[in-house]
């Protein structure tokens, strides 16, 4: 009885195992050894095709997406560290960085690990990655004319660029990217296409927020048919304007 | 005066994206707007943008650049095939890519099809200087009139 059992086990041990790394996978495709051999050789490559490309769809919809990277990318004084602080004092109820209405308040990454968003049942966990302002021209007079004082403003400059080299080299490493753009100014600037044809070329979903729709001269429509092929959304990280529209669009992203 | 540099595409299509940025931005440091044949890659600009910001000094302060190519909106699937081979084979060289210098250039404002380039006063902006402060000139003595005295006949 006992050689029985073992020589049963051992049988549907060999039978089992290919189904079982299959069965993690997809459970339902799980088949004897003999019979998938036969058919494996005859399988078209459509069909391996079609194999694929549903375990990749079960994949993206039940597998636990963790810690994704989101990159807040923009020309300075968009208003991306007051997104970045808006996203944080909702979820965890912490600021992430000091806002100023002089340019280039953020001169270094900063990165806010673990902050989860729900959303209409859903629920997701990001890395914040809030980058310094991507300008082209840095000068440390303009800053003088924010009563600085022309040490204070050199190194202010100096640290600004490192910024910009800074948030350019972070552009492989985020995983989907929020490019805010202040609703009030001309979108149609060289940084705002330079930045999201880099996002496109890499292949990272990319959501242009148009921020500061609370100001008078804010105009959306001129976002949207400057980006007419990206998801724009008006809101104003300032006020907490339109977040629900915003957290919609992100997870519709993703 | 104001100068202005053409760079046919011809001239960067062998060289690799270091050398072309470093070309055009040789050319801008002179204090010369660039107007090249085409449009760098978006990684091109990137790096561009980069290595501006590497070589900002006090005389040296950053470059405006602005692209403008025709929008190819709406186009049928064998038109769209026959571009992107044209663009394998010759490169991207559609459109015009203008770079200046910030000290020359103040802003460049692009519209979809219009380019307005804002040099600095002294440049020939035809925008209105801001008025000169006036500077309290050093007090110096002065000497008093002569007093013509009529003699009283």
């Amino acid at each position: 009885m006992a050689t029985k059992k073992t020589t049963r086990r051992s049988t549907t041990k060999k039978k089992r195992a290919p189904a079982k790394k299959r069965a993690t996978r997809k459970r339902a495709q799980a088949a004897p050894p003999k019979a998938t051999k036969a058919k494996s050789k005859a399988k078209p490559l459509m069909v391996k095709f079609l194999r694929n490309f549903l375990r990749r769809m079960i994949n993206s919809m039940f597998a636990k997406k963790k810690d994704i990277k989101l990159g807040i990318y923009g020309p300075p004084n968009a208003g991306k560290t007051t997104l970045a602080n808006r996203i944080c004092q909702d979820w965890i109820g912490e600021r992430m960085g000091s806002v100023s209405k002089i340019p280039h308040e953020t001169r270094a990454i900063q990165v806010k690990e673990q902050v989860t968003i729900k959303y209409d049942n859903k629920e997701m966990t990001f890395n914040i990655v809030d980058t310094p302002g991507i300008a082209t021209k840095i000068d440390y007079e303009d800053f003088m004319g924010y009563k600085m004082k022309n040490k204070q403003a050199k190194d202010r400059a100096k640290e600004a660029t490192k910024g910009v080299i800074e948030a350019i080299k972070w552009l492989d490493d985020v995983d989907v990217c929020l490019v805010v753009l202040d609703s009030t100014e001309n979108p149609y600037s060289q940084v705002n296409v330079t930045i999201i044809g880099n996002l496109a070329a890499r292949n990272i979903p990319v959501l242009v927020v148009a921020n500061k729709t609370d100001l008078r001269k804010s105009n959306i429509r001129r976002v949207e048919n400057a980006f007419p092929q990206y998801d724009v959304v008006g809101m104003s990280a300032h006020k907490g304007k339109n977040m629900e529209e915003f957290y919609e669009s992100l997870f519709r992203l993703i | 005066m104001l100068t202005l540099e053409f760079v046919p595409y011809s001239e960067i299509e062998n060289l690799a994206s270091n050398e072309r940025i470093d070309k055009l931005l040789g050319i801008v440091k002179q204090e010369k707007i660039v107007l090249m044949q085409g449009r760098l890659l978006p990684e091109e600009e990137t790096l561009l943008i980069a290595e501006t910001m590497a070589q900002i000094q006090k005389s040296f302060t950053g470059v405006e650049i602005c692209t403008i190519y025709p929008e190819e909106k709406n186009l049928q699937f064998f038109n769209k095939f026959k571009k992107e081979m044209v663009k394998a084979l010759i490169g991207h060289r559609d459109g015009i890519t203008i770079i200046g210098p910030s000290s020359v250039v103040k802003e460049i404002r692009r519209n979809p099809n219009k380019v307005e380039l804002f040099t600095l006063p002294q440049f020939g902006s035809t925008k209105r200087a801001a008025p000169k402060k006036r500077v309290k000139r050093a007090a110096t003595k002065r000497t008093p009139k002569r007093r013509t005295v009529r003699r009283r006949r």
